[in-house]
């Protein structure tokens, strides 16, 4: 397969290869997240005994990571692309492996690997068996089996697969520092960069995450969203206006999102001592294992 | 009969393939035979996606079993030989009549007839299937199994030369006789007949299946490359082992490092290469620098790996690129500047902050130093800085660096060479294997940090318990003994426990103040911290130092601080000093009891030496329980301990026969046998001689002592009857025993020994 030309048709060539092993290509949650495993298309829906199959680009917030645009691998802003499969297929690994080949990775010039990986969220309670993969010894993917998500057993277990873009792509383009990567075609009437899209955002947030986000503020929405995620579960199931049984669990689970996005801008802040920071980790995690816990008693999560 | 196993899955972590081998091979082989099923040998070998075991020369059948069983008399009651027929399982006109004692009884012959091979086999490898002992194993898709990683296809054979059959498996996966080759450069799935045909089509499809093959290669190919630039691979098994691990088709490439990375140290480099890449080092023998790198790719490509290579060369650039700012930022920040930041550090919320363990560590290190004769204030210059580069960015990024990269700092800012090398040498010994330091300035820091980090758990009341040690002191108490015994260092470790709990003490007593003051911060209600701190005048360390010239103030003080802080967490974690340090030292005991049996001294010649004075003395302790050992193994020895016996047996049969303790001192003047007095003036000769070489130390002069006891207790005991008719002869003959208990008890409790 000839090589890709630009970041975006990288991104296109995943969704067209996963578009045509079936999964339901959704787009990025509307909310800042710090990984796509948040969007509830994978937290939410690998739950419960309903299949699923979904793929989707996630841009990602990692305050403290922000290197004002001039580190040439490390960004607040990223995206990922992610793959979640109910029930994991039994040729997951050579279907990811083709994805590999449609963004131009020859197979036969390359040395790929699976180097043991566990994954864990502490913030999301869950945890999974997997690999990191190798491409000539630069990890290129998280490839993940889910046991568990919010304390609770997957049944099925999920195969997820999360692509870190940029990094792949500048790999596969060649590209040493990501401000340089074309973004769209090079040959396009109005070549752009990365960095012509990126390098300003990347300088105007990173001052604002490590200097002059209101910490006051930014704890207050913290507690907000904490209180508004138990308000919301706490409801009786019945809607009294409608008369039908609708249990909040997405509309309470924004808010969990919400409440870790503020802990990690809290955090790139320093104002989160070091053992703070475990109990605030352990409040999210209580948002989302009840928000999860509701999940499962909803259709979507598998309750009769 | 051969047996040829395959688990085909999808990859395992390398680190847990010779463990899942063994077990493997020990699971199967053991239930078999316990089926009856023997074999001749059996082999196990794993790749990065298959385990596979082969059992050659196994049993076709199991033999058949044949028992007797005895059942109810001839000419019983129906009912009880019916009963006994079905318990039995056979049929009545099976049994046979047997002449018994109490005349004849029916008998039932019971068989069991043997199994063949491959039931046997698919009922025991089921088994281990299901249950095998994965570290951490997991579930995939919608079923119910677990293992490693997804399991994709068992190959489960059995047969002679050419007739071979499957032997089908209760798991819910392809059992069969095929498998597949090299995830990239195999052509599909292919059948095989036996172990040689399995192993030789499994290399035809570029996999080779011995982990030890593998690792020969990769290592055969590395020398042989570098040799040939003259340069040579650093030895790391390990990492060959994890690497074998980690390909199925070995193929070593050799790459460049840049030469802007030749300056970093070493150990950087390897650290950076081995840890995230996997790479060997590659070093040039004159120069001692790291200059190529090695890395073991997985499959043979058109162009020679020249892809691969280029692609891991990158990724190392920008490692080491990393690395390289870590440095050159460390060496921009003066070590003294790391040091304060360890301020920010919570070392443990009940102990306070890395800095304020080192200036208990510094405190600490300057006392100890007298004891291994380092000068005190190199001590503690070496402990102040010993745990900045903690803070250092290569630190943070390598943690295996810690100490190496103190040192580096150190000499760099031009330390003395005795400061820089306590910086790495503090942290020693981590096991029962690595190295003790002997320098004395880093032997004085060595202790002080782990009594330090001994006695502030203790404080808080953290303890092993069982299993759990999370702040591994069981791991910190060896290393104090291996570092006294192995150094000689004579030291009181009750002392220096004592001086380690009141700088913890000061530490709680100062925090606590400011910890008052922050919390009120006009004058509020707090007048009873108000009256508590203008009584004691108690504003820190002086005034503790202070209390520690009388331990009945320090004994005191913990009401005191408990009345005057109602509400404040620490006081409850004062002990007392006195239990404290016979805590902490019965712990020391354990532990060298532990690492004395290990080098051959008995459990009850430790127990012996363990409540003799000085017994915090941990050199003294030792040298006392090698010399009574040698002293028991001597014939003199082993003849007095026999005589001491004796006598305590027949002093403890009499006290208590009469209710009394025989502890009076005897008088030579009731003493009627040659024996008897022979045994006084022995006695009286031998206690002063004892005393006097104890006194110098000289315990084996002591025990030469005590063999001179020897002779006089033998031919007392051949000579003498104790328990004499006259009261006052017997009374003071008992009074003797409890003499030669006395005189012994000197040297050792030899009440402690068995045999």
């Amino acid at each position: 397969m000839d090589k890709p030309q630009s970041f975006q048709e990288i991104i296109l060539r995943l969704q067209a290869y996963w578009a045509g092993k079936g999964c339901a290509m959704l787009q990025p949650y509307d909310m800042e997240v710090g990984a796509g495993t948040f969007h509830p298309a994978t937290t939410l829906r690998s739950l419960g005994s309903k299949p699923w199959a979904a793929a989707y680009v996630q841009p990602c917030r990692r305050p403290t990571d922000g290197r004002y645009g001039e580190n040439p691998n490390r960004m607040q802003y990223y995206y990922q692309y992610q793959v979640i499969l109910k029930p994991s297929p039994p040729d997951l690994q050579a279907l990811y492996l083709g994805s590999l080949e449609a963004i131009g990775i020859e197979m036969d010039l390359h040395d790929i690997r699976f180097v043991e990986d566990d994954w864990e969220s502490p913030t999301l309670g869950a945890w999974g068996l997997g690999w990191e993969v190798w491409c000539d010894g630069m990890e290129v993917s998280q490839f993940t089996y889910f046991q568990q998500v919010a304390g609770m057993d997957c049944k099925p277990v999920s195969g997820e697969l999360t692509y870190g873009l940029e990094r792949l792509a500048m790999y596969v383009l060649g590209i040493d520092h990501v401000m340089d990567m074309p973004f769209n075609a090079p040959d396009a009437p109005v070549p752009l960069t990365y960095g012509d899209i990126f390098r300003q955002t990347e300088a105007e947030f990173a001052r604002w995450n490590f200097d002059v986000a209101n910490t006051e503020v930014l704890l207050r929405h913290f507690e907000e969203a904490e209180a508004e995620c138990a308000a919301i579960l706490a409801q009786p199931e019945v809607d009294p206006k409608t008369g039908k049984r609708i249990i909040m669990a997405h509309p309470a689970y924004d808010q969990a999102i919400k409440a870790s996005h503020v802990f990690n801008l809290l955090d790139a802040r320093g104002v989160i001592s070091v053992t703070e920071r475990q109990a605030y980790i352990g409040r999210v995690r209580a948002l989302t294992k009840a928000c999860a816990e509701a999940f499962v008693q909803t259709e979507a999560g598998g309750a009769a | 009969m051969d047996y040829l196993l395959e688990l085909f899955s999808e990859e395992i972590p390398a680190r847990m393939q010779k463990r899942a081998g063994e077990d493997l091979q020990r699971l199967v082989t053991n239930g078999l035979v316990e089926a009856g099923i023997t074999y001749e040998s059996a082999a196990v070998f794993t790749t990065p996606r298959r385990l596979c075991l082969s059992v050659c020369g196994v049993l076709e059948e199991s033999p058949t079993v044949r028992e007797e069983r005895k059942g109810p008399r001839v000419g019983a009651p129906e009912k009880a030989i019916e009963g006994f027929l079905r318990g039995a399982g056979v049929r009545r006109e099976d049994l046979v009549v047997k002449a018994d004692k109490k005349g004849d009884v029916y008998v039932a012959e019971i068989v069991k007839p043997g199994r063949a091979a491959a039931e046997v086999i698919s009922e025991v490898v089921s088994g281990v299937i299901a249950n095998f002992p994965w570290p951490k194993s997991m579930r995939w898709g919608d079923g119910p199994m677990r293992w490693v990683r997804p399991l994709h296809s068992v190959l489960s054979i059995l047969g002679k030369s050419e007739e071979v059959q499957v032997v089908p498996l209760a798991i819910d996966v392809p059992v069969g006789d095929s498998t597949e080759g090299h995830r990239f450069m195999g052509a599909g799935r292919f059948s095989v007949t036996g172990f040689e045909d399995y192993e030789a089509k499994l290399k035809a499809a570029y996999v080779m299946l011995d982990p030890a093959e593998r690792a020969d290669k990769i290592w055969h190919d590395a020398t042989n490359g570098a040799f040939a630039l003259g340069l040579e691979v650093v030895e790391d098994r390990g990492l060959l082992a994890e690497v074998a691990g980690l390909v199925e088709w070995p193929v070593v490439l050799m790459g460049d490092i840049a030469e802007d990375f030749f300056d970093l140290p070493p150990e950087v480099l390897q650290s950076s290469m081995r840890e995230h890449q996997k790479f060997f080092s590659v070093r040039n023998p004159k120069t001692g620098r790291i200059e190529k790198f090695i890395t073991v790719a997985n499959r043979e490509t058109a162009d020679s790996g020249a892809t691969i290579l280029a692609g891991n060369q990158k990724v190392l650039f920008a490692r080491l690129s990393d690395a390289k700012f870590f440095w050159e930022n460390d060496l921009r920040v003066p070590l003294s500047d790391m040091a304060a930041k360890l301020a920010n550090v919570t070392f443990h919320n009940k102990l306070g902050t890395q800095a304020e363990r080192v200036a208990r560590i510094a405190a600490l290190a300057r006392e100890i130093a007298i004891d291994v004769k380092a000068d005190p204030a190199l001590a503690a210059q070496a402990a102040e800085i010993c745990k900045a580069d903690l803070m250092s960015e290569m630190v943070y990024e390598f943690p295996e660096l810690q100490g190496l990269m103190g040192r580096y700092y150190a000499e760099k800012a031009g330390l003395p060479q005795a400061v820089a090398n306590a910086c790495e040498q503090h942290w020693q010994p981590l096991g029962p294997s690595d190295d003790v330091p002997s320098e004395p300035v880093s032997v004085a820091v060595a202790l002080a940090d782990k009594i330090d980090t001994l006695t502030g758990f203790w404080a808080i009341d953290e303890k092993p318990t069982g299993s759990k040690d999370p702040f591994a002191l069981r791991r910190a108490a060896l290393g104090v003994i291996r570092l006294v015994l192995e150094n000689g260092v004579r030291a009181n470790l009750a002392a220096n426990i004592e001086e380690s709990f009141l700088n913890i003490l000061a530490q709680w007593a100062n925090s606590n103040w400011l910890l008052v003051e922050s919390r009120h911060p006009i004058h509020d209600d707090s007048v009873a911290y108000a009256n508590f701190y203008s009584d004691h005048k108690f504003v820190g360390r002086e005034v503790v130092r202070k209390f520690s010239n009388d331990k009945t103030l320090i004994c005191a003080f913990e009401p005191v601080f408990n009345d005057a802080h109602p509400n404040l967490e620490t006081s409850q974690y004062i002990p007392k000093l006195t239990a404290l340090k016979l805590a902490l030292l019965a712990f020391f005991h354990d532990r060298l009891k532990v690492y004395l049996k290990d080098k051959g001294i008995r459990h009850d010649v430790i127990d012996a030496c363990l409540n003799m004075p000085g017994n915090d003395d941990l050199t003294l302790l030792n040298k006392r329980a090698e010399a009574l050992q040698a002293f028991l193994n001597s014939d003199d020895g082993e003849n007095l301990l026999q005589g001491y016996k004796r006598a305590a047996n027949i002093l403890r049969a009499e006290e208590k026969k009469d209710g009394v303790a025989y502890e009076g001192t005897p008088d030579v003047k009731f003493a009627e046998a040659a024996e008897e007095q022979a045994l006084f003036a022995a006695l009286d000769a031998a206690g002063p001689k004892i005393e006097a070489a104890l006194g110098a130390e000289d315990i084996e002069a002591a025990m030469a002592a005590l063999a001179a006891l020897r002779a006089p207790i033998d031919a007392f005991f051949e000579g003498v009857q104790v328990n004499a008719e006259n009261e006052i002869v017997r009374r003071n003959r008992l009074c003797l025993l409890n003499e030669i208990r006395e005189v012994m008890h000197k040297v050792a409790m030899f009440s402690e020994i068995g045999g």
